[in-house]
């Protein structure tokens, strides 16, 4: 196990660091997608499944496709300019987040250095157990946990939408109403972005012919 | 499997190497890409605290993984307005290049 | 149903001046009408309150916490005789005025200010409390300066409508002062509730008491033109003759003298003891003889009656000052009777005025008895009152304030005796140069009885003068009356000696006037002060200019440099200096914000985690 949290770690470090490296925006963008697949299987290590995937789909997938569209677009590759960049800008650009590093590398022993066990599943079973069904019908989740395997989305989900049953050891009320919330926000961010993206003739003369 | 220190210690460089970014490029395109990452930084520490923060059920603590999956929602949204935005810019002044907007001087 | 009255008789006159102001400025004949009606319904409505009992109505303008202001009417004998004058005075004056005034241009402005006037008089006399006095002597003050300023196409009359406003302000700032000192003191601004207040009052705080109630008086010296707040009402000539007679000799001068018996009645005689009262009642003797020494040798037959004005009141005050034996009763029966004659003595001037073609001018007049035979005959009646000629009413009044002088301070006493003769010398001068002997001008030969609709008034100001004051009806309709104890008696040395002051005077007047065209005292130089007022005038102008240079002087130093410059300036500056070193942080480069962002953030770090 350690040697993939080494392998994929590396692939998101490097990604990362190639992505403020390249020069071409472009390579920027693919340097991205690298970072954030290593990222998606450092999660799915972790257990987080939906997460991991949700990373890849969105991240990896849209967003990236969005980048990498508004780069086409702008055609950003002459508009980089040769010159170098302020010194200091990049004496700031290095020293902060070095600072924050050793910052972070100064408090780190403090957080309890466990290895995490392998999830006991089957024990964990036991808590969904629903006395009131048949052993044969009882819930996927408990199914699931029985055999071994974790039943990743459905336990989001069940954290997300709430539990009304009594036979569950996750009990919360659920996050129903900041889940309606996001859905405006995505709703106006549509809206925002129709909106941005209208060419505004009569503010842009010389492009009304376009 | 590693420990939580190293996933945090990663999820911090990450999040280091997205503010060199920030600060060292001068593409605003780049530098929305650095954000994105610094901000995927932060999801793999609540990940992390997630998965080592295990409940008397033995599971992980599936609140982490929630408020992950909000961050992704806002973040797209966020990427899709500051897309939309940077197209006006461009539109506007025909420049992605941050020290060409520098009309906020006082 | 009286409140209802007593409303109707204080917003009507305002109803009538609204409709003239916003509506019939073009229509002069229906604004006219409407302001007579107006006045003659106030004074019907005044008969039905005199008839009637005692009330009062209020209601509640504006509170805070335990702090009540009310628009409130008291209606007792004070306000109904002093409303009696002023709405019978007021009638009369608007009715004479329609002769009067029949060929001026702003006729419908004319009469608008009279009802405005009227209704602000209104307010004083029936307010139930010193803010509402207050506000409505205020007003006065307003309407006063619009009827001085009628024929403000001449210099002088703007200039005195501005003189009479400024000054009356000052004796208003003191009076404003005045009424918060006493609610200090009594906790009430209502007429009502002062005789507890006063009670309650310890004799420690008779110093507060006595300069609150001098400031009080000095809103009272200024719309009562007392010394040395006396310069504009012979300025206040310059308005249209009947609005002298109303409001510069019946009504709005007399406010003060109302105002301050007002509180005499409700605060209690006590409130006048001390050196508050002695300083009223010498400031009022001592204007009676100034005015009275002034009026002696005036020429324009509208000042000599100002200053008779003054001097009345002047008396009046001193008697209210008196307080103790009655004096302010005296004084209150004084105010009444004066209304009446010396209205009618305005007005049969203004008829003389009218007749002669607008010459004021007594060496200019002269033999109008033979012309204007009517008019010269009220116009001795009124004379006569004035002079306090036994039985007509001016006699009544001024006995008792003698009596009640002669009880109190006999210095008073033998200085109203010398005004006692001065006035009869006056008056008589008056009456010889302009009505006996042969005319002096085109005008004077020229002149004809006035029209019936301004001798009428003439008639019923002359019956008032000659019965108003005897006992058995003034004890019915003047504000106030203190029967004296004993019937009036010839031999009462008090009559005698002020029958001798009469005596001297008119023989005197006689003496030196009869026959002659031109004023054999004009070379004296004692009278020659007094023809130039005692240069007090003069000496004001000098002081206000020296005050106001110095004072500007001043302000304008510290208006200039030390607010100008140094405050506001200099905030200013300190604000650019500052805003042009942190506008070099302000660079507009997004990544040099980052990075001070970025420091931000790690000090934070530093501080709330690795700072313990």
């Amino acid at each position: 196990m350690p040697f993939f949290f080494y392998a994929f770690a590396a692939i998101a470090v490097i990604g990362a660091i190639c992505l403020i490296c390249f020069r071409n925006p472009v390579n920027s963008a693919i340097s991205m997608v690298a970072s954030f697949l290593g990222l998606a299987a450092l999660f799915i290590g972790l257990n987080a499944y939906f997460v991991g995937i949700i990373q890849i789909l969105v991240y990896a997938g849209a967003i990236m496709v969005l980048f990498l569209f508004i780069i086409m677009l702008l055609d950003l590759k002459a508009v980089e300019r040769r010159q170098r960049a302020n010194p200091l800008f990049l004496l700031g650009g290095i020293v902060i987040p070095l600072i924050f590093i050793i910052q972070l590398c100064a408090i780190l022993p403090q957080v309890p250095n466990q290895d995490s066990e392998p999830l006991a599943l089957k024990e964990a079973a036991k808590d969904f157990y629903d006395k009131d069904r048949k052993p044969g019908e009882q819930s996927e989740i408990h199914q699931s946990l029985e055999k071994g395997s974790l039943p990743d989305v459905h336990l989001v989900g069940l954290t997300m939408f709430g539990h009304k049953g009594d036979n569950s050891t996750i009990k919360t009320p659920g996050y129903n109403f900041p889940l309606q919330i996001i859905g405006v926000l995505l709703l106006v961010a549509t809206v925002g972005v129709v909106a941005l993206s209208l060419k505004k003739r009569d503010s842009l003369p010389e492009n009304s012919e376009h | 499997m590693a420990s939580l220190q190293e996933y945090l210690f990663i999820s911090g460089l990450l999040f280091a190497i997205g503010l060199a970014g920030v600060l060292v490029r001068r593409n605003i395109i780049v530098i929305f890409m650095c954000l994105e990452l610094m901000l995927s930084s932060a999801n793999l520490t609540l990940v992390a605290f997630s998965r080592f923060n295990t409940g008397t059920s033995g599971l992980p603590d599936y609140n982490g993984q929630v408020l992950v999956f909000f961050i992704i929602t806002v973040a797209a949204a966020e990427v899709a307005v500051g897309l939309a935005i940077i197209v006006a810019l461009y539109r506007a002044r025909q420049t992605v290049n941050v020290e060409d907007l520098t009309s906020m001087k006082g | 149903m009286l409140e209802l009255l007593g409303w109707l008789l204080l917003l009507l006159p305002l109803f009538s001046a609204a409709v003239i102001q916003l509506w019939l400025k073009e229509m002069p004949g229906t604004a006219v009408s409407m302001s007579i009606l107006s006045v003659v319904t106030t004074f019907l409505i005044t008969l039905i309150l005199l008839a009637g009992e005692d009330t009062s109505a209020a209601i509640n303008w504006a509170s805070a916490g335990s702090f009540h202001i009310e628009i409130g009417l008291l209606i007792d004998n004070l306000s109904k005789g002093m409303m009696l004058v002023v709405t019978g005075v007021g009638m009369l004056v608007h009715l004479f005025s329609l002769g009067y005034m029949k060929d001026d241009a702003a006729k419908a402005r004319y009469f608008g200010g009279l009802s405005i006037f009227m209704f602000s008089m209104t307010g004083i006399v029936l307010a139930s409390n010193f803010v509402m006095m207050f506000i409505f002597w205020e007003l006065v003050g307003f309407s006063s300066y619009l009827l001085i300023g009628h024929w403000f196409q001449k210099d002088s009359a703007a200039e005195a409508a501005k003189k009479a406003f400024l000054v009356n302000r000052i004796g208003d700032f003191g009076f404003m002062i005045g009424i918060l000192m006493l609610w200090g003191l009594f906790g009430t601004f209502a007429f009502a509730e002062m005789a507890d207040g006063a009670r309650a009052l310890g004799p420690d705080s008779s110093t507060v008491t006595g300069i609150a109630v001098l400031l009080v008086f000095c809103g009272a010296a200024g719309k009562s033109a007392q010394f040395p707040l006396h310069v504009w009402l012979p300025d206040a000539m310059e308005g249209p003759t009947p609005v002298s007679a109303l409001i510069h000799a019946a009504t709005m001068v007399a406010a003060g003298v109302y105002m301050l018996f007002r509180l005499q009645v409700s605060a209690g005689a006590l409130l006048f003891e001390g050196f508050a009262g002695t300083t009223i009642m010498w400031i009022g003797g001592i204007t009676s003889l100034l005015a009275a020494l002034m009026a002696t040798q005036q020429d324009d037959i509208k000042r000599v009656l100002a200053y008779s004005t003054l001097s009345q009141l002047g008396y009046m005050v001193m008697a209210v000052g008196l307080a103790g034996d009655h004096g302010g009763e005296a004084g209150m029966f004084h105010l009444y009777t004066h209304a009446w004659f010396k209205a009618l003595l305005f007005l049969g001037a203004g008829a003389v005025i009218y007749a002669c073609h607008h010459e004021q001018d007594i060496w200019k007049m002269g033999g109008l008895l033979g012309r204007m035979k009517k008019t010269a005959i009220t116009f001795a009646i009124g004379t006569g009152a004035l002079m306090a000629i036994c039985p007509l009413s001016g006699f009544w009044s001024k006995e008792q304030i003698l009596e009640a002088a002669h009880h109190e301070t006999p210095a008073l006493f033998w200085l109203a005796i010398v005004v006692a003769a001065l006035t009869p010398f006056y008056m008589t001068r008056l009456f010889i140069v302009a009505f006996l002997g042969q005319g002096r001008s085109r005008g004077a030969k020229e002149a004809r009885e006035a029209p019936g609709i301004m001798l009428y008034p003439l008639f019923a100001l002359a019956a008032m003068s000659i019965i108003a004051g005897f006992p058995s009806i003034a004890g019915k309709l003047s504000p106030a009356f203190h029967h004296p104890e004993h019937a009036f008696n010839p031999t009462n040395p008090i009559f005698l000696i002020s029958l001798a002051a009469l005596v001297t005077g008119i023989a005197a007047g006689v003496l030196l006037y009869r026959g002659r065209d031109s004023d054999p005292l004009a070379d004296n130089p004692v009278f020659r002060i007094f023809r130039n007022k005692f240069h007090l005038d003069e000496l004001y102008l000098v002081l206000v200019r020296c005050c106001q240079d110095a004072v500007a002087a001043v302000i304008h130093f510290f208006d200039e440099f030390l607010i100008g410059e140094l405050i506001v300036g200099g905030l200013a500056r300190s604000a650019t200096g500052l805003g042009n070193i942190f506008r070099r942080l302000q660079s507009g480069n997004l990544q040099g914000y980052a990075i001070l962002f970025g420091a931000g953030i790690i000090l934070v770090i530093y501080l709330t985690v690795f700072v313990r």
